[in-house]
């Protein structure tokens, strides 16, 4: 993939984390902070269909872009064509692997498997 | 045969001033001979100064009476060859263009400027930016030519010039690669002085190489590898601004500017 597209998808990801980010903290000051993590609350969360949703596209949102962020700074680290071949797979599948933990979280709770 | 020989008094009293009023500096230069060794070690020399002594002129001046043996490279001696980059008193500066009095330090540490292999003491090795110079294509692209006699003259506002006239000022000292934090760890890294270039010629309304330059520096070690940091741009003595050419060719790439 051209490294300006990367990129583009580097700083969208970063501009959808703000907005939803911003939806998710909203979402927790509508009531007292210790409210939020009480246990039946936070289950709560996962069976309103769209919060999970969002929670899910947060957690995409993340990881695309943490992991691509990494892959930046590992890059400027140390060059090389394997070394680099490593780099750009073994952060698509870093990407893969969180989004895929996550999802059975958000998927587990929200269909009430504990 | 008739020789002529010049009192030794003579020779010094031309570079100096009366004891009394001399004001000297210490210059602590680097000394270091790779492959031999690649430990660098400091030598001191004590050297008189005017207010417009430059720093080029006092290594000179060490040259011609104390050690003649220290490597450096220079040219021009009016900061337009872009030969005597190196960093003085921790900043990349070109040594003809940087005075002593200016740095107001009794004590100058001169050494090789960072981000380049060093050939000898305070010479470094060009060759990486000049063949990345070269491959961001640093010339007009354009089927058609202005030597042609059934062409005219390329027609050229001011208002056309001004936006890349002064990314035409670059001498290729180095000396913002030499600051870039990126080039420090990404040996690979296109750097400032080929992407300013690169924006330059794309921004010349004669050309006709934007597609071509645009995907040359749209790679894994190109333009988006620039941090932002702007330290480039502090240091060139041109006023190039290579940062700003940097997120001016960013645009082109995101979509902004034409
Ligand atoms: C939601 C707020 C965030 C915004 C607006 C944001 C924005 C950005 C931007 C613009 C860059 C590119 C910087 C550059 O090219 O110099 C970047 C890089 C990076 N981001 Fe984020 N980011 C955010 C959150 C995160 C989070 C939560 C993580 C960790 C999971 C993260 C990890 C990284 C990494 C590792 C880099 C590469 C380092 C770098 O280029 O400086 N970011 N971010
Ligand atoms: S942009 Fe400035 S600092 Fe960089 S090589 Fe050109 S003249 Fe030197
Ligand atoms: S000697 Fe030419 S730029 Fe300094």
């Amino acid at each position: 993939m051209r490294e300006s597209i990367i990129m583009k998808i580097h700083y969208g990801t970063a501009l959808g984390a703000v907005a939803l980010v911003a939806v998710h903290i909203l979402m927790r000051m509508s009531q007292k902070f210790s409210d939020s993590l009480a246990y039946q609350n936070v289950l709560a969360n996962y069976h309103f269909l769209p919060y999970a949703l969002m929670l899910e596209v947060i957690l995409v949102l993340l990881s695309v872009h943490g992991f691509n962020g990494l892959r930046v700074i590992l890059l400027e680290l140390k060059q090389g064509a394997t070394y680099e071949r490593a780099i750009n797979y073994g952060s698509i599948a870093a990407m893969a692997i969180l989004i895929a933990y996550g999802s059975r979280t958000i998927l587990m709770a929200g269909m009430g498997i504990s | 045969m008739a020789t002529v020989t010049v009192p030794k008094e003579e020779k010094t009293a031309v570079v100096t001033s009366p004891e009394s009023t001399q004001k000297t500096v210490t210059l602590r230069i680097a000394r270091i001979n790779p492959p031999e060794s690649t430990e660098t070690k400091f030598e001191e020399f004590k050297v008189p100064v005017q207010k417009w002594t430059t720093v080029l002129e006092s290594i000179l001046y060490v040259k011609q009476n104390l050690d003649h043996s220290i490597a450096v490279r220079y040219s021009c001696r009016q900061a337009s060859c872009g030969s005597c980059g190196m960093k003085i008193n921790g900043k990349p500066r070109l040594a003809c263009y940087t005075k002593i009095s200016e740095l107001e330090s009794n004590v100058i540490t001169i050494e090789p400027m960072n981000n380049f292999p060093i050939i000898r003491d305070l010479a470094v090795n060009f060759e990486q930016l000049f063949s990345t110079h070269k491959k961001m294509k640093p010339f007009i692209i354009n089927e058609e030519s202005e030597v042609n006699s059934d062409t005219k003259e390329f027609i050229q506002t001011p208002q056309d010039l001004e936006k890349f006239l002064q990314f035409s000022y670059c001498i290729k000292c180095g000396l913002c690669n030499s600051a870039c934090p990126t080039m420090a760890t990404d040996t690979s890294f296109i750097g400032p002085q080929g992407l300013a270039q690169a924006y330059r010629y794309t921004a010349d309304n004669r050309d006709k190489g934007k597609k071509d330059r645009l995907k040359i520096v749209d790679q894994s070690h190109g333009i988006w590898r620039c941090h932002f940091a702007g330290s480039c741009s502090n240091v060139c003595p041109k006023g190039v601004d290579p940062a700003m050419a940097i997120q001016l060719l960013r645009g082109y790439l995101l979509g902004f500017g034409k």
